[in-house]
Formats: C-alpha cells, sequence, structure tokens
C-alpha cells in the first residue's frame, strides 16, 4: 500500500497525531484498574501526549536531552516517552530490576536529565543514590502511594501535576504543540535502548522513529493485523521487543495496546483481553505449557484420556501444518475432532483462542514446544534479531514453521553472512549507533551492514539457523567450524539432559561430557527397578548411558553436518555447580575453566582406547570438611548407524 | 475525627478477672499499640470496644458516643471495624464476595430490587463495587479478587481480613495480631499496610500484637498490660525502659 509506506516520512509524535486523525474515536489504550478495563481513544491519547510534553518543557526537558523511564507497563510509559519525543528529547527504559548503583551508572550514561518512576519503589532507588547522579534535575512519578514523605521536596513531580504545567505551558497559543512535533525529522534519535552486556555497563543504542515505525511496517507486511486486533503490553519497557510493539507496530496499524492491572495479573488479564498476536521469551511460553499440564494432571479422567489421545494426532497434524503440506483426509478429520472437543476450549482457558501468531525470540526454545503450540492450535514461530536492528531481522512465515531455524528474513531486510561466518544484516531499521561509543559503532555498523557477533549458515529452504557467538565458535582440527552451545542446547533440549559441555577446538572430533538430571533420570530408574545410591552411582550405571547414548544418536541422526557429531562421551559423577565455579551466575558453562577442572576427563575423552579410569573427587561441606570419594568413570564411543 | 476513651474497666467472669480498671486513651489519627504476655487481657479490652462483651464496670466512649453496652452492629455502624486475630472470613466464598457482602450494612434496597435488578440496587452495588475495589487495590488483593479465600495462603487471608474490615471505611480500625504466623517479609508487607492505612486512609490504628520489634518501630503511643491489669504506658522509647514492662516480659531481672 503506497499510503502505509508514506508513513515512514513521519516520526512516532507525527504518526500519532495523524491516528487522531484517522481514526480518532477508536480505543488506543486500555489498562486494568481497580477491576475495570478503562479505555483511552486515539483522541484522548494524543491529548495527554500533548500535556505531558508541555508539561516536561516547563519543567525544563529540551531538545537532545534524555530521560529516563523505569515503569512496569502502564500508559503512562508511553504518553511520558511520546511526549519526551515530541519535544526532540530522547526516551530511554531501564529495567524495573535495577539496583539503585546499576541505575545511577546508567543515568549518568545517558546524562539524563529527567527521570520518570511510575512507584515509590523505584523512587527510593533513586534517593538512594541521589549524590551521585546531579544531572537529574527532576523525577516524575506515577502512583502517589507512599510518597506522602517527599511531598515537600522539589525534586519530584506528580503526574498530574505535570499535565497541569502542560495545560498551563499552552496558555492560548493551541498551535504550540503541533508547531513543535513539526520540528521531528523521522531520522531523528527518539529512543536509547539499553543492550544487555555481558560485561561491564550496557550499551545504549540509538534508535531513530524510522527505526520503530520501519518495523511496525514490515513484521505486518509479513503478518497481517487489523486494526481492531488487540496486543497485551507485558514485556518489559526497556527491551526492544516492547517499544517494537508499542510505538512501532500499534502506531503503523492501529491495534490496541492492553495494560494488565499488576505484573501479577497479567495471566487472567490476558485470559479477559485474548489479544491477537503476542511476543514473548521462551520462559512464558514454558510457563505456560507447565500450566496445561498441571491442569490435565488434575482434570477427571475422561478429559486426560481425550487430550492425551487428541495431543498424539495434534502433534501429526502439527508436523504438516508446520512444513505446509497436505494432510490425508483420515487425520485431517480427526485433528478437526480434537481442536473443536479439546483444544478449543483449552487454549480458551489461557486467553489464547483469538491469537493468530505467537513469537518466541530472545534465546533457544525446545522444538518440542514448537510442536506442542502448533498442535493445541497455536501458531508459535521463532523470529530472531537483535536490539540494533529494532528487534526483528529473521522470522517464520506462516506454514513454514521449522524448530530448528529462525526464519527468513523479514519484508524489506538484507541478510547475507560474511566470510567469517557472521549473521549481516541491512534494513531502515538499523539503529544509529551506540550512545557515545564511537568505536564500537564503527564495529556495529562496519561497511553499512549491521554485524550481529552471531555466527550461522543459511539452511537448504533459505531458512536461517543461528549457530552461536562467534567468539564462542570453535573449529575442528580440519578447520571446520562447530558451535559448542549449539550442541549443548540440542543435548539439554532431552529431559535426561540437564547440563552438557561440547569439547572438540582444534581435536578431529567432538565429545561431550553430559549432566543427567537427577529428579527425571532418577524416576525413569526407579520405574525400570535399576537400583541405585547417590547421583554419582546413577551418573555411573550402563542403563543410564545407554539412555544417553540413544539421545546422542538421535542428535547425530539429525544434525546438518557430519563433524557436528558427537563420537564420544561421558557421564559426569557430579552436576556443574554455581558454587563451584563451573557455571556463571546466569547458568551459563564456564568453559575454560571447566576444561582446566576436568583435564584427565578430557585426555580420556580424546584418547579412544580409554574405557574407564578412576577419578577422585574431592567435596566440601559447608563447615569447611573435605572429603575425596573414588569413583570408576566410563567413557563411551558413539558408534557410526 | 473522634477520640476513643476506656474509664476504669473492668471485666470479670465470675470470680476472674480479665480486666480491672483500666484507662486508656486512643489519640485520633495515631497508632495505638496494645501489648502485654499471653492472657494479660488484650483482646479482651478489643472485644469490650467492639461490642463483644460488656464491661463489668466501666465506661468506653468514642467522641461522643457511649459504647458500654452497644451491639457489635452498633459498634460497626458507628466506625469502628475489626480485622480479626483468627480469620474470620467465608472460607468458601471468593475475596471480592467476601469483600461485597462485608458492606451489606451499608445497602439499603429492598428484595424486590433485587428481584428487578435495576435503580436503586443496582446503582449501590456499582457504588459498593467501586469502593471494595479501591480497597482491593490499596491492599493489593487483585492477582487474588477471584479465588477462594480457603485456597489462599495465610499471609494473603490476613490481608482479605483487614481488607474486610477497611470496606466498612472505619474512623477506628482495631487489629488483633494483624502479624502473627508471617514470615519476615509478609510482615514487612503488612506494616506497610498499617502504616498506609493511618497516614493516607487518616484511620486511627489500635494494634495487638505480639511482635515487639514491629511495635517500637510504628506505635505512637503503647500501653501494656499484664493479668488484666495496665502497668505501663507511654511512646515507644518510654515503655523500653520501664522496669515493670521489662519484668512482665521477661521476668525478674
Amino acid at each position: 500500500m503506497a499510503n502505509r509506506e508514506s508513513l515512514l516520512e513521519y516520526t512516532i509524535p507525527q504518526l500519532l497525531r495523524w491516528r487522531v486523525d484517522e481514526t480518532g474515536e477508536r480505543v488506543a489504550l486500555r489498562e486494568k484498574e481497580f477491576g475495570i478495563w478503562r479505555s483511552l481513544t486515539w483522541n484522548q491519547y494524543y491529548e495527554k501526549v500533548r500535556r505531558a510534553a508541555l508539561g516536561l518543557g516547563a519543567i525544563g526537558l529540551e531538545r537532545g536531552q534524555t530521560i529516563a523511564l523505569i515503569t512496569d507497563n502502564i500508559p503512562e510509559m508511553l504518553i511520558v516517552a511520546i511526549g519526551a519525543q515530541s519535544l526532540g528529547a530522547i526516551s530511554a527504559g531501564i529495567y524495573q530490576s535495577s539496583l539503585p548503583h546499576e541505575i545511577a551508572d546508567i543515568l549518568n550514561y545517558i546524562e539524563a536529565s529527567l527521570v520518570f518512576c511510575d512507584d515509590q519503589e523505584q523512587v527510593d532507588k533513586l534517593l538512594e543514590v541521589r549524590a551521585k547522579i546531579p544531572r537529574v534535575r527532576k523525577v516524575v512519578y506515577e502512583d502517589p502511594r507512599g510518597m506522602r514523605g517527599y511531598r515537600d521536596d522539589d525534586w519530584f513531580v506528580f503526574i498530574d501535576d505535570l499535565y497541569q504545567l502542560g495545560q498551563a505551558a499552552e496558555g492560548n497559543d493551541a498551535s504550540l504543540f503541533d508547531h513543535l512535533i513539526s520540528q521531528g525529522r523521522p531520522d531523528d534519535v527518539c529512543h536509547l535502548c539499553l543492550t544487555s552486556g555481558t560485561t561491564g555497563l550496557p550499551k545504549g543504542a540509538m534508535m531513530t522513529h524510522r527505526n520503530y515505525i520501519n518495523m511496525g511496517l514490515r513484521i505486518t507486511e509479513a503478518d497481517y493485523l487489523a486494526p481492531t486486533d488487540e496486543y497485551m503490553s507485558f514485556l518489559p519497557f526497556a527491551w526492544i521487543g516492547e517499544q517494537m510493539n508499542s510505538f512501532g507496530v500499534a502506531l503503523a496499524t492501529g491495534i490496541t495496546i492492553n495494560f494488565p492491572e499488576s505484573v501479577e495479573t497479567i495471566m487472567s488479564d490476558l485470559k479477559e483481553i485474548g489479544p491477537h498476536f503476542m511476543f514473548g521469551a521462551p520462559r512464558i511460553y514454558e510457563t505456560i505449557r507447565s500450566q496445561i499440564w498441571l491442569r490435565i494432571d488434575e482434570t477427571y479422567w475422561l478429559n486426560r484420556k481425550c487430550y492425551h489421545y487428541f495431543m498424539g494426532i495434534g502433534e501429526r497434524a502439527a508436523a504438516f501444518r508446520m512444513t505446509g503440506r497436505k494432510m490425508p483426509l483420515g487425520l485431517k478429520l480427526l485433528s478437526w475432532l480434537g481442536t473443536t472437543l479439546v483444544f478449543t476450549p483449552l487454549i480458551n482457558q489461557l486467553g489464547l483462542l483469538r491469537l493468530r501468531r505467537a513469537y518466541t525470540g530472545g534465546a533457544a526454545l525446545g522444538p518440542e514446544l514448537f510442536t506442542f503450540y502448533q498442535a493445541i492450535g497455536v501458531n508459535l514461530k521463532q523470529i530472531y534479531g537483535q536490539t540494533e536492528i529494532t528487534g526483528i531481522a529473521y522470522m517464520h512465515r506462516d506454514g513454514d514453521v521449522r524448530p530448528d531455524t529462525v526464519g527468513m528474513p523479514l519484508p524489506g531486510t538484507e541478510c547475507r553472512i560474511s566470510e567469517k561466518g557472521e549473521i549481516l544484516s541491512r534494513s531502515a531499521s538499523v539503529c544509529a549507533g551506540y550512545f557515545k561509543l564511537p568505536d564500537k559503532t564503527r564495529e556495529l555498523l562496519e561497511d553499512g551492514w549491521l554485524h550481529s557477533g552471531d555466527a550461522g549458515y543459511i539452511d537448504e529452504h533459505g531458512h536461517l539457523v543461528v549457530i552461536d557467538r562467534v567468539s564462542d565458535v570453535m573449529h575442528t582440527r580440519q578447520g571446520l567450524m562447530f558451535s559448542p552451545m549449539f550442541l549443548e542446547n540440542k543435548l539439554k533440549f532431552s529431559p535426561y539432559i540437564k547440563e552438557a559441555v561440547i569439547f572438540g577446538n582444534r581435536q578431529d572430533f567432538v565429545a561431550a561430557l553430559i549432566n543427567i538430571d537427577p529428579v527425571i533420570v532418577g524416576k525413569w530408574a526407579e520405574d525400570r527397578r535399576i537400583s541405585f545410591t547417590t547421583f554419582m552411582d546413577l551418573s555411573q550405571k550402563t542403563e543410564v548411558a545407554d539412555l544417553i547414548r540413544q539421545e546422542i544418536l538421535s542428535i547425530n541422526a539429525r544434525v546438518e553436518k557430519d563433524h557436528f557429531k558427537i563420537r564420544r562421551y561421558a557421564i559426569l559423577y557430579k552436576l556443574l555447580d554455581v558454587d563451584d565455579g563451573e557455571l556463571t551466575k546466569t547458568g551459563k558453562i564456564r568453559r575454560e575453566f571447566v576444561q582446566n577442572r576436568y583435564q584427565s576427563l578430557y585426555d580420556a575423552l580424546y584418547d579412544p582406547a580409554v574405557e574407564h579410569k578412576k577419578v577422585s573427587a574431592t567435596y566440601q561441606y559447608q563447615d569447611g570438611q573435605t572429603t575425596t570419594v573414588e569413583t570408576e568413570m566410563q567413557f563411551y564411543t558413539v558408534a557410526e548407524k | 475525627m473522634n477520640s476513643l476513651v476506656v474509664s476504669d474497666v473492668t471485666l470479670a467472669f465470675g470470680g476472674l478477672y480479665a480486666l480491672s480498671d483500666v484507662n486508656l486513651t486512643i489519640q485520633a489519627g495515631l497508632i495505638t499499640s496494645i501489648i502485654g504476655p499471653n492472657g494479660a487481657g488484650k483482646t479482651s479490652i478489643l472485644n469490650c470496644i467492639s461490642g463483644f462483651y460488656h464491661p463489668t464496670r466501666g465506661a468506653i466512649r468514642f467522641g461522643d458516643r457511649v459504647l458500654t453496652r452497644a451491639s457489635p452492629h452498633q459498634v460497626s455502624s458507628w466506625g469502628i471495624a475489626r480485622a480479626f486475630q483468627n480469620i474470620e472470613l467465608f472460607r468458601g466464598m471468593t475475596v471480592l464476595d467476601n469483600l461485597m457482602l462485608a458492606r451489606h450494612r451499608k445497602l439499603d434496597y429492598r428484595i424486590w430490587h433485587a428481584f428487578v435488578y435495576m435503580g436503586r440496587a443496582s446503582r449501590q452495588e456499582a457504588i459498593n463495587r467501586a469502593i471494595v475495589e479501591e480497597i482491593i487495590d490499596f491492599m493489593e488483593l487483585e492477582p487474588y479478587r477471584k479465588q477462594i479465600v480457603g485456597s489462599l495462603s495465610y499471609g494473603v487471608q490476613k490481608r482479605v481480613e483487614v481488607a474486610r474490615a477497611l470496606t466498612l471505611e472505619p474512623q477506628l480500625l482495631l487489629l488483633d495480631e494483624p502479624m502473627a504466623g508471617m514470615n519476615i517479609e509478609e510482615k514487612e508487607d503488612m506494616v506497610r499496610f498499617v502504616l498506609d492505612i493511618q497516614k493516607e486512609r487518616h484511620t486511627t490504628v489500635v494494634l495487638v500484637e505480639h511482635d515487639l520489634g514491629v511495635v517500637m518501630d510504628i506505635s505512637d503511643q503503647i500501653y501494656v498490660l499484664d493479668f488484666g491489669q495496665l502497668i505501663g504506658s507511654g511512646r515507644p522509647e518510654e515503655v523500653a525502659r520501664d522496669p515493670k514492662v521489662i519484668e512482665a516480659y521477661i521476668g525478674e531481672n
């Protein structure tokens, strides 16, 4: 649509004004408050943004300055952010869970002159570091609860007072605001999105109006959204995913954004709204599935029987649907019956009935989860992208959902793989660089392409397969590239495997050190009357080794390249642990440390002659005493099928 | 706002004196705590104030009103509400229904209004719901609105119990051990709620509580009972130094 393309020439506030002219009386925002969903039309939304903008101007926010927002998902987060953007100022989101000193560091880095907080909890954090943030001139708060002690402090501004200041600033000049937003240009930086650095301070990606609006247009070009569609805003505002939807998609399409009553009520609010699309990290989909499993477990036997029978049918049907193949008539009939009898009521219970598409991104999601959701009739798809490209570069298309891939480039996105194997992309949604970090910006945008830092390749269907961070990629002795994380993830998708460490850098083949899941493998062993005493004992049982061998064989059968195949493995006698320094705080493997610590096991893995080896493990108790246990560890070679 | 004055109250069950000549003044707008060892008569005092017991001798006044012989429903209609130590809720009903029901005294439509549910009945129910929702928001009970009370954790039930008392929009709130059996985090939440009830809802609070740390932290005035007699009173720091109080709590020093 030519009309749609012209939206690219607007800034976010200008697009809001355009929405008002187009669909002013339609509902733009909806928030549950005091048990009732309260709506704001585009007219009212715009009116509030206008007052907020002029109010922010009145308390000294100027073009080019930044305002940080630390808030749960409430309409005011958009009103204040777009209000600031209307003045030509730059908004930035900070995670609500950030600690006071982290907030201080970020505020100083982005040179914030104002901060918006939703409640006393965030305000108190700022008070704690007030001496360290001299640039912050005012703090606007939304919820007056618990703020009675701060009323006399003119550092704080209550949002209603801000609106009044805005009203007063306008005075008789009704064109003041119009004039202000007309000065904006689509390529102006409007928001700083902080990317999570694994070390040190986050970097602020400078996002432009066009970045967001382009993303909104491109997503909906691939997956159509009607202006009457509903969206539930529950992702953190500091995350690109939320901004992409509430700035980009909402303004480009005119959908309604719904705000939950509180963080704890998201699931029940979701049910009341019945959104048409949703984004989320893998965890939320895992949570919803556990909920379903739990409820099925608790229901009466007929329900359970039906569920399990039709789940089998559903999974078979999903395999056809995901690849766009035609189903045989019998399966089609049964699948229809299952949908009618079981799955429609089931997903209606969760509020997912109207969901046309659900997207997952941010981390790897197990393939069985895709099949599960597709089986119950939820069109779950993978996206891939980074903050610096406004969230999405690649996405699955309907009827072409391959769980191992992240799909095809979004319309308007050029993608290629560099010689080093790095994923590069180019689109109107690539950010303008990092705030105050010219060196990093140069690295990021070398030769006009966005350098993702991820390694990947395009498979035979034209889908992108993401392997790993480029810096983590390993090479075999023959120089063939492989990713330890990619293989570890595949192993970890097995319920029996809790943790896995892949070796093979500059070796002839790939080998794995496996941690079995004590609970699930323990239960598995009990069910088969395999007796064991401790975790150490269980881990060295031949039956367990066979179980793991089956898992490895099935992975080996599915991997794309021959040198990915795992040739040798051993099951570690203890669980990798954060306290032992083997894992980071976020649960990632500290590769070098693990390899050094288990050097003798590593040597045995790469000596095919070794079948078992005596190892002694030293344990330290909490009171400081240590004890040494000896065990015989088994090493296995995986035969070629 | 009204102050509550308890003068020379004695409560006797036959020859057993639960309270003997107790005098206390609950000043409007403050948090007043009543403390004392088990069996000291703390709950008896609350029972006398709320009309469950009538003192054998003495008088209780709340502003101009005399509560001495008043029945519980009269007391509640005069602006005094109470949250019980042993949660007194309908366990089989939802949180919302419990709170709506607690306001039945504020409704004055008839059964025929209820049948057609138009005009007065629906109007009053809507107003009621708005007030109840405001309290749900205040006590942060949104996630539990539609849940059955019996299925909730003890800490949340305690919060519902306090919310139920608040639905009566009292001037004076009697809280009988609101923090008993709670973990640290739940206690911290409850303390915040009690302070907000006093400061933001402008309600006088009478607190009976065993956790002395909490009592010392948030009370404006403390009365100490032992074996039905008032053995000390004053601001927290005064009470903490009082040798009689220390003896009653720790034994001989």
